[in-house]
């Protein structure tokens, strides 16, 4: 048995740099994917509306780890290697995109009806009306639980773990094999989650009520 | 795409996919109930309590909701047995659930006993009633009816979670489907299939807790109004 040192702690912190990158993966891809699908929630068009909320009740009635192992086999059924990162990337996309999709559209559907009549009389187009009208507005209310939702992006990355992932959760997992002190070293991870987690957190808070004092 | 779908599997090991789902509603019914009390009790400390008190449930929260489910389940498991405090895994993960979920239920229930009105409890005192009376029956029942929908979502989120369990080998549904799939080496088919399972999990927590709903609210039930 290896004696629990330093440099296991170090090595902890630097697999925090993979549940960083998978974090923004996650964020990115969700940000791109989750937008068509806030906006296909509002749309005029009764099927856009529901595919956009199959979509999201799918993903939100799955756990994410099912999600996961779906996206990992599946790719290999596809005929492509099973990479983790790629199965793992996959995954959180679909996954950000459902939350963030629901999200935003609260958001889009918050912006003030006469915003829109405003912007008709004017004579805007639909891209017009999104692109700075609306959208603009929508991302003054979206910051604070966009923010928030970023939280549960970097605790779930922990789930790549699973497939093979070498990121923070499984690092403690290989070093908790070599030296086998598992309340010290979990502890220490959750410890570093929590250094990851809380500014976004408290971010969140802070932007949500000066949202609600810009408001009253 | 040359691969053929084959859920043959299913004629044999149908019960096992059953016997895991019936493990998960058990592990999760579980934690939900004694979330939500752990979780209510946080939340009037947080509200009422004296400052040791408020600090202790805020700290319990923060960090909670700020480090990842899985290594909570692994410091309950392993952390927990290398102190030499011996437990089972479905002892485990109703613990580490239940930690989770009491978490979530405190910031959720504190927001409903902070919009009751100061009037109400001014009422309250007028009547009579003691501190605890105070409580249980003016404050609980309406504080929980105007979060309920959140309640709500939390406890299916926490359904889903569950599912994290199968890393400690509770033999929950995910457990039972990496098992089966390393038997069968069907494992996109046992996946979609378990993923189905648990859509309809979803579904009937919903349903669950909207007729609890209606039983709980009777002011509700019988104005058909949000409070």
């Amino acid at each position: 048995m290896i004696q629990l040192s330093f440099n296991h702690l170090i090595y902890l912190v630097e697999a925090a740099r993979w549940t960083i990158l998978l974090s923004v993966i996650a964020f990115v891809g969700g940000a791109i994917v989750g937008l068509p699908i806030a906006l296909m929630r509002v749309s005029k068009s009764a099927a856009l509306r529901g595919i956009a909320w199959g979509y999201i009740q799918l993903i939100q009635g799955t756990p994410l780890l099912i999600v996961l192992f779906l996206s990992y086999f599946g790719l290999g059924i596809l005929g492509y290697k099973l990479d983790p990162l790629v199965a793992a990337g996959l995954s959180f996309t679909f996954y950000a995109a459902a939350f963030l999709g629901e999200i935003w559209r609260g958001c889009i559907e918050a912006v003030p009806k006469t915003q829109w009549e405003a912007s008709d009389c004017l004579g805007l187009n639909l891209f017009q009306q999104y692109a700075y009208v609306i959208l603009p507005q929508a991302l003054r209310i979206a910051i604070p639980p966009t923010v928030g939702f970023m939280v549960q992006i970097v605790k779930n990355t922990s789930l790549a773990s699973v497939i093979g992932f070498v990121e923070l959760a499984r690092a403690g997992q290989i070093v908790n094999n070599s030296t086998f002190e598992p309340f010290a070293i979990f502890t220490a991870v959750a410890a570093i989650y929590f250094v990851l987690c809380y500014p976004l957190s408290v971010a969140a808070r802070t932007l949500e009520r000066r949202a609600h004092a810009g408001r009253s | 795409m040359s691969y053929k779908f084959d859920f043959e599997f299913l004629a044999e090991r149908w019960p096992d996919f059953v016997a895991g789902a019936w493990l998960t509603i058990q592990l999760t019914v579980l934690s939900i109930a004694l979330g939500f009390l752990v979780g209510t009790l946080c939340a009037l400390a947080r509200v009422y309590g004296g400052p040791v008190l408020r600090r202790l449930a805020g700290g319990y929260v923060e960090i909670i909701r700020n480090t990842p489910l899985l290594i909570q389940i692994f410091i309950v498991y392993f952390g927990l047995s290398s102190l030499g405090l011996k437990l089972s895994a479905e002892v485990s993960a109703v613990l580490a659930l239940t930690i989770n979920m009491g978490a979530y239920t405190t910031e959720i229930m504190r927001a409903g006993i902070e919009s009751i009105q100061r009037t109400q409890l001014e009422a309250a005192d007028c009547l009579g009633l003691t501190r605890l009376q105070t409580i249980l029956h003016v404050v609980l029942l309406p504080a929980m009816e105007r979060v309920y929908p959140s309640l709500g979502s939390q406890g299916v989120l926490l359904m889903l979670a569950s599912s994290i369990t199968s890393q400690i080998s509770a033999e929950e549904l995910t457990a039972t489907a990496n098992l089966v799939q390393s038997d069968t080496y069907r494992s996109f088919e046992v996946y979609v299939i378990v993923a189905v399972v648990y859509l309809a999990l979803s579904a009937l927590y919903r349903l669950g807790f909207w007729a609890i709903g209606l039983i709980l609210f009777e002011r509700r039930r019988r104005l058909g109004t949000p409070l």
